[in-house]
């Protein structure tokens, strides 16, 4: 009888237990920019195949947001699970052809691959398997290569840092009125992996778009050298904070950056999916590329028989940026309000990122190939981002990589 | 104080190695079969219990992914080759007891040598004469990255394992610093230049390189077993004095066999870049600078033997790999088998070689 009690007590602490941890909540808000539903308007032939390449596996945030997609895509489809192979852990060199051409003795009718250096080899598969498509993630080559298999994607992911900048603009906005800091104390820290355009291109995006809100903002940022390293991203954000940096955002795949800001309570703005979960108390949004929309996209071409673009670029319309909810514990009030309105603007066309009245090189405006009407036109001679100017307001604290 | 009287007491079990009892080979090998069999079948049961699939199925899929397809047998002789070739590169430096450790910074700077002799002398040789450049460049940068923990190691005595160690990463910093140079467009990737790399023979890729390790293999069993050099080295292994007594060198032969186990790192980094790859960067060795030492180690520093330690290795590799792609687990259940199947293997080379002897009761320890 008293253990039948004792038992009976326990489950009751059990159920309280886990009904506090229902009650405690979240104070994340709904997202600005939510992942839209995959339309799916056309047939799949019973013997389509596609066959993914990743660089890591699910470890690195950088290759799960690749896997979630596929995994998304493939529910969304309803391929069968002989219909989808994935290959992770997959180096970049020969053995990346090696992949490729297996997945094509499989029958694959798409080979998707996903890291930089995987590039070479897959116009080597491209070029032996005339038949089957080549999609690459990231790359830059499929311009020049006019192979008719081979085809680069990328997302203007420079649109989410944007959006992700007015957020921390306004939370410096908001440190600024509590008299936190000065209107010239207003400076962020971001933690980049390498000086490829693509780091330039996120962090000036996301400078530009908390300038946009708050004028006096300026930005630092220290290069780790490395797309995965968790105590060099440490480092670099607990270096940036001590030289008085209010405000962290980082391009880099590790926990590195966001812990550090959690231990010492600076606001974070995260890429690559939420970092709400370690850090309640300083993440403020993310920013990601769901490459959902590209699957669909490569998938919906070979099965209807359309040619696949040479560059893609999906924005905010095809559903290839997407931004987190906002954490309102972290992040300033009215936010969400203002990063709707924000995607709005972006839809119609009226704010434009890289608008060259809203900054300047060496204290002059831009004037460069890549403008038209004012506007740098990024994303459109090829796919991956190729904006690498050095703007003012923004100060590298160093060049080695 | 006086001191206490401890009474002798002999331990539960004692490890002895076995000599004149040595057991006969057969019965080695029908124990190191019946090891990995039960390797095996842990491993069956823990696949079994952490993610549900059926374990003869994940076997079969082992196979399917080293055999599979004759695309796969030849991907599965070029790992060979290549983890062979890094094996027998480490063996005579091991079977000297010089604990080289730095063959993945060897095969590295190796294979930039022979990136650099690719790019900077491709256009400019005709097509021989750089394939020999490039054979000398690798072995010759390879064998410098050996050469210097050798002399120190003979003049200095130095600990050879922390200075080959710490070669590997200046080797792969060199590696990353060069790409920086090399590529102009900042991106670090240096796109391959198939066109100088070596010939292809027979319309097989890898033919070449897997040849080349073939006759490796012969020729380092040779060394080792049937040359002077060979014997020296195995002299020097068992213990330095006697051969001084016995007036070897020993500062030649450590230097001299430093300088064999770097020339074939070299070789390594030839095949990886110039056989293989076309290019490089910073894992281009892909760990099989400590990979071989566990081949070398197993294979009993017998060039025959590390075959089988080698296809060990990388059947394990590929297998796990082809069955984290059919069952979508994550690769680290993969690196779990291998580990436990490894740790069958040596456990039972442990035993096969020692003998536990349990204390005898009422009987004091003589």
């Amino acid at each position: 009888m008293k253990k039948l009690l004792a038992m009976l007590l326990a489950a009751v602490m059990l159920f309280s237990l886990a009904a506090c941890g229902g009650l405690g909540g979240s104070a994340m808000t709904e997202s600005p920019l939510p992942e839209s539903k995959l339309t799916v308007d056309y047939e799949i032939k019973d013997d389509f195949k596609i066959g993914y390449i990743c660089l890591h596996d699910e470890q690195s945030t950088y290759d799960l947001n690749f896997l979630n997609a596929a995994d998304a895509v493939t529910e969304a489809l309803g391929l069968k699970d002989d219909q989808v192979i994935i290959k992770a852990n997959v180096e970049e060199g020969n053995a990346c052809y090696d992949a490729a051409a297996d997945l094509v003795d499989q029958g694959c009718d798409i080979v998707f691959a996903n890291s930089f250096g995987h590039e070479d080899f897959m116009i080597k598969a491209a070029e032996e398997f005339p038949d089957v498509q080549f999609c690459h993630a990231t790359g830059t080559k499929a311009h020049e290569k006019k192979l008719p298999n081979y085809h680069n994607a990328f997302a203007s992911i420079y649109e989410g840092r944007y959006l992700a900048g007015i957020a921390a603009g306004m939370k410096l906005n908001e440190m600024i009125e509590a008299g936190e800091i000065t209107a010239e104390q207003a400076k962020m820290g971001y933690v980049g992996a390498f000086t490829y355009a693509e780091v330039i291109s996120g962090y000036s995006s996301f400078y530009l778009g908390a300038k946009s809100v708050c004028p006096s903002v300026t930005m630092e940022v220290q290069f780790t050298g490395s797309w995965y390293d968790v105590n060099e991203e440490k480092n670099a954000a607990e270096a940036l904070i001590a030289r008085d940096c209010v405000l962290i955002s980082q391009h880099a795949d590790s926990m590195g950056a966001p812990g550090a800001c959690e231990a010492a309570g600076v606001p974070n703005v995260s890429y690559n999916g939420s970092t709400y979960e370690s850090c309640p108390e300083t993440f403020i949004v993310s920013s990601r590329i769901n490459w959902a929309p590209y699957f669909n996209y490569i998938i919906k071409c070979v099965n209807t028989g359309a040619a696949i673009d040479t560059d893609w670029c999906g924005g905010i319309a095809e559903g290839s940026v997407v931004l987190t909810g906002i954490n309102a514990d972290a992040a300033a009030e009215g936010t969400l309000d203002a990063l709707k309105k924000a995607v709005e603007d972006l839809k119609a066309g009226t704010v434009k990122v890289f608008d060259t009245s809203k900054f300047t090189v060496d204290g002059v405006a831009y004037t460069g190939d890549a403008v038209v009407d004012g506007i740098f036109e990024e994303s459109k001679a090829q796919s991956a981002p190729y904006f690498d100017l050095k703007i003012d307001g923004i100060t590298r604290l160093n060049e080695k990589f | 104080m006086a001191k206490k009287e401890t009474k002798k007491r002999a331990p539960l079990f004692h490890i002895i190695k076995r000599g004149r009892d040595a057991l006969p080979w057969y019965f080695g090998m029908l124990v190191r079969a019946i090891a990995v069999v039960a390797a095996l079948l842990v491993c069956g049961v823990l696949i079994t219990l952490l993610t549900g699939k059926n374990p003869l199925q994940v076997y079969g899929s082992m196979i399917d992914g080293v055999f599979g397809s004759s695309r796969r047998i030849w991907n599965m002789l070029q790992s060979l080759s290549m983890l062979l070739c890094v094996s027998l590169a480490v063996t005579p430096a091991f079977k000297m007891r010089f604990w080289n450790i730095g063959a993945e910074g060897q095969v590295l700077i190796g294979g930039l040598a022979c990136t650099a002799t690719m790019m900077f002398l491709g256009d400019k040789l005709p097509l021989w004469l750089l394939l020999t450049v490039m054979t000398v460049a690798s072995m010759a940068a390879a064998m410098v990255w050996a050469l210097l923990p050798a002399v120190c190691k003979a003049y200095w005595n130095t600990n050879e394992t922390l200075f080959t160690l710490m070669m590997n990463y200046v080797a792969t910093q060199l590696v990353a610093y060069f790409l920086k140079v090399f590529v102009k467009d900042g991106s670090g990737v240096l796109s391959p230049m198939p066109q100088y790399g070596l010939p292809v023979i027979g319309g097989h890729a890898y033919l070449l390189n897997v040849l080349v390790v073939v006759l490796l293999t012969v020729a380092v069993y040779i060394y080792l077993r049937y040359s002077k050099q060979g014997y020296e080295i195995s002299v020097v292994g068992e213990s330095e004095n006697t051969a001084r007594y016995i007036g070897i060198n020993v500062k030649k032969v450590i230097i001299r066999t430093l300088l064999v186990s770097g020339a074939i790192c070299g070789l390594a980094g030839l095949l990886l870049v110039g056989g293989t790859n076309h290019t490089i960067n910073t894992s281009t060795a892909g760990g099989r600078g400590f990979t071989a030492i566990m081949v070398s180690w197993l294979g009993k520093f017998n060039p025959l033997y590390m075959i089988l330690t080698a296809f060990l290795v990388v059947f394990l590799e590929r297998g796990a790999q082809q069955v984290s792609t059919d069952f979508r687990i994550p690769s680290a259940i993969s690196d779990i088998v291998t580990g436990i199947i490894l740790l069958f293997i040596i456990g039972c080379e442990f035993f096969l070689q020692y003998r536990v002897v349990m204390r005898k009761n009422g009987k004091e320890g003589a």
